[in-house]
């Protein structure tokens, strides 16, 4: 093994001084002018991140003030979005949220002032002061916020905090040793490090990643693969965009140390085409790699090279299965095949290729930068480290967050996540996608690993995780996953692509109120048949799990089924055709807009005078329950 | 050079395993994918046309006809769908009398439904060409649709 040549970011014949002051100034420690950044991940951006820089600019240009503009990722907290933090020289760095465009100069003119804004409601907490910096009076500190309290960062560490665009600042912040120093290590080592860490896959399989590392490594080839599997297609899963729009070069680096592992020169990144700015963000990151040697030829000096090719998958679900992403890769319909051979031993065109997750590849720089030691002591007993996690649906704070390994369900949702709004009570939490499993609320206290999960019929996934409240139907909501999942399942093998669609015909069915309370136990015996069977004789993993969804709200929801099947009723009024709507005669206006809107001519009345809908010719429909400004219609 | 060739130009000595890329980069050229380009992309790869249809078809993201000049996405993920997004669909199919997938006669209104945009924090979410909005409902759908009626008139 050749010299590996360390990473320095500035010329050699910068001195000392010079470089410590540039260093502090690649991690803000000591500013020499002001610096606005700005959220500007996808989710920022939808809650209008462009039009409050368009905002700031404006502001630093009328008032003639020298500052800085910054375009930083996803802190996590997307209900708070457009996030602008300023920091001035010499102060901590202050975080404001929902900064509209309109709010822009109001809040601007206080802070770069060096005093808080009087909108108190806009001020998000600060983070820790350090190098030559003070605090602000008055603001919280970010980490005793509840959201970041219980969180345990290490692949989020970046994001949100630096600039996504600029290797130097990833650098500064220790970027690129753990590289350097896994291309010191043999790949026996190297593979021998991540195994013993208990790393396992993120992506939802959670096999352990040095055990696979080490049958590719022992595969005799002339040419291996890598390939990032970032076909985030779980819908409710966003993790890895976040992270490749926020941290980009922790990927590329994790992607350094997996090929070096498996003596891999080629690796892929496989993205939805839907992900555009990450996509942005990638090909900027790997041409500022291959400029300073990180990627290419003889990469720090070694003997080891490796060129970084990205793939932008073309929207299928079942492309996330390894054999489909292959197949993809190759120019192919995304469809699976057997296993074994398994990719390890022959994958991308017929050579080894190892797949691995976002995630895991961005977990790999801590590990070996701090040790496998280290990694291995935060977790259970069989999943160590962390995991990040999507929070959507019925919760206050909509966002990414990271826990360890072995935090409860309860304490993510309520401590973290801030508990359900509007005074309504939690029904369940959706883990894991399609593929995964609604976990009832008596089961919130579950200390969340790959096996715990199981025990209530989910499963890890990729880490979505979406909140049901009391409003939320539980069959709706197994007839959505299965109306996706018979949509995606690629048809190559029966037992999913009719055993998919048989689940859903039988699903809506029971929504549209078709079968009568004598048809129970034949319906609900055929709903399970089907499930058990398609789980057990699909071909992959996407028919393996499709059932999931079904499975696990009929374990533990089986009364709602019972109640839509014998008694034709929804609990929370979402299947329109078991409801009979009424206009409440006291609160309609007579203004029309329902009678206007309904398709069957069912609602009669004169204008300014109360409303009525004949019961007999009304479809159902629930135009009238939407259409109505003064909440009118009720559903019963 | 017309448009297609001129992509093509771009992978002179590309292999089958550059159908996808190809597709992608004619689409987003053309708009859509014409019987014609498919025909003229299994020439360049030498590979049968129906193989690049097998292809093409498979994937969501390819089209086969011409967008709206104001396409609307709707993101049906998990989020946007607890939080209702199924009611701002009928809303949308309604309004413009179209299914999914088709586009409206006087060619200014497509629908298309993707899995997750990934925005689920902002949920329901609609795209309209490249703008996102966020938190939906029926009636503010509807709204939208005809501000951009009346922007196309102006």
């Amino acid at each position: 093994m050749s010299d590996i040549s360390t990473i320095n970011l500035f010329d050699s014949d910068v001195s000392a001084e010079e470089a410590n002051r540039r260093m502090a100034l690649l991690k803000r420690e000591s500013l020499d002018k002001p610096v606005l950044l700005v959220g500007a991940g996808t989710c920022g951006l939808g809650a209008g991140a462009n039009a409050t820089i368009r905002a700031a600019k404006e502001y630093l240009e009328t008032n003639k003030i020298d500052a800085d503009i910054v375009r930083v990722g996803c802190i996590g907290l997307c209900v708070i979005e457009p996030l602008l933090d300023v920091q001035l020289p010499g102060k901590s760095r202050l975080s404001l949220k929902q900064v509209t465009e309109d709010k822009v100069a109001s809040l601007l003119e206080p802070v770069l002032a060096g005093k808080l804004p009087e909108e108190q409601d806009h001020i998000f907490g600060q983070f820790r002061p350090t190098g030559d910096q003070s605090a602000w009076e008055g603001a919280p500190y970010l980490d005793e916020l509840p959201f970041f309290k219980t969180q345990t960062r290490f692949v989020l560490a970046n994001c949100g905090v630096i600039d996504p665009t600029s290797i130097e600042e990833y650098i500064a912040h220790g970027g690129y040793q753990a590289a350097a120093k896994a291309l010191a290590m043999s790949r026996e080592d190297l593979c021998e490090e991540v195994e013993k860490s208990g790393l396992r896959g993120r992506g939802g399989g959670g096999f352990p990643a040095g055990v696979k590392w080490k049958l590719a490594n022992k595969t005799q080839s002339d040419q291996k693969y890598l390939v990032c599997n970032a076909d985030e297609g779980d819908p409710g899963a966003y993790m890895d965009r976040a992270v490749i729009e926020g941290d980009p070069h922790r990927l590329l680096e994790g992607m350094i140390i997996a090929s070096h592992a498996i003596g891999a020169d080629k690796a892929y990144i496989y993205i939805r085409a839907e992900y555009p700015l990450a996509i942005e963000r990638l090909v900027i990151a790997i041409d500022e790699c291959k400029k300073r040697n990180l990627l290419g030829d003889n990469i720090l000096g070694s003997d080891f090279s490796l060129k970084i090719v990205i793939k932008k998958g073309a929207g299928a679900f079942v492309c996330g299965e390894e054999t489909a992403l292959l197949h993809s890769i190759e120019g192919k319909r995304g469809e699976p095949r057997p296993r074994p051979p398994f990719p390890a031993q022959s994958g991308a065109f017929g050579k080894p290729t190892i797949i691995n997750n976002v995630e895991t590849l961005a977990n790999l720089p801590s590990i070996i930068e701090r040790g496998a030691g280290w990694f291995a002591s935060v977790g259970t007993e069989t999943s160590k480290g962390t995991k990040v996690f999507a929070l959507s649906g019925k919760i206050r704070l909509t966002g990414l967050v990271e826990v360890a390994m072995g935090t409860s369900l309860r304490q993510i949702i309520f401590d973290i996540g801030g508990g359900i709004p509007n005074d309504r009570k939690i029904k369940g939490v959706q883990i894991g996608g399609p593929s995964g499993g609604c976990v009832p609320e008596e089961k919130l206290d579950i200390e969340i690993d790959y096996e715990s999960l199981k025990t209530v019929g989910a499963m890890m996934g990729s880490g979505g995780m979406v909140v049901m409240d009391e409003d939320n139907c539980m069959v709706d909501v197994a007839k959505f996953f299965m109306d996706f999942i018979q949509r995606e399942s690629c048809g190559k093998c029966v037992p999913c692509r009719i055993g998919t669609k048989r689940m859903l015909q039988i699903l809506e069915k029971i929504c549209a109120g078709e079968y009568k309370a004598a048809d129970l136990d034949m319906v609900m015996g055929k709903l399970e048949k089907q499930a058990k069977v398609t789980g057990v004789a699909s071909l992959c993993a996407l028919g393996q799990t499709a059932p999931n969804p079904v499975l696990s709200t009929l374990r533990w929801f089986k009364h709602e089924y019972i109640e839509h099947i014998g008694e034709g009723k929804c609990r929370s009024k979402v299947c329109r055709s078991l409801l009979t709507f009424e206009i409440d005669p006291e609160t309609c206006t007579g203004c029309g807009l329902c009678k206007k809107k309904c398709p069957s001519d069912a609602i009669t009345g004169e204008k300014k005078k109360a409303h009525t809908i004949n019961a007999g010719l009304c479809i159902h429909c629930g135009f009238c329950l939407d259409t109505c400004a003064f909440d009118a219609v009720k559903a019963f | 050079m017309d448009g297609i060739e001129n992509v093509l130009s771009r992978f002179s000595d590309a292999g089958p395993d550059s159908l996808i890329p190809i597709l992608q980069d004619v689409q987003e050229d053309q708009g859509f994918l014409s019987p014609d380009s498919l025909a003229q992309i299994g020439e360049h790869l030498g590979i049968s046309t129906s193989a690049v249809y097998g292809v093409a078809t498979f994937y969501n993201q390819f089209r086969f006809h011409p967008l709206g000049k104001y396409p609307i996405t709707i993101c049906r993920g998990t989020a946007c769908h607890v939080k209702g997004s199924s009611t701002i669909l009928e809303a949308l199919k309604t309004e413009l009398e179209i299914e999914p997938g088709q586009t409206t006669e006087d060619g200014l209104f497509s629908i298309e439904i993707v899995a997750c945009i990934g925005a689920c924090g902002l949920a329901p979410v609609i795209l309209i060409g490249d703008e996102t909005y966020a938190a939906m409902t029926p009636s503010k759908a509807r709204k939208l649709i005809n501000k951009y009626r009346k922007r196309a008139k102006s």
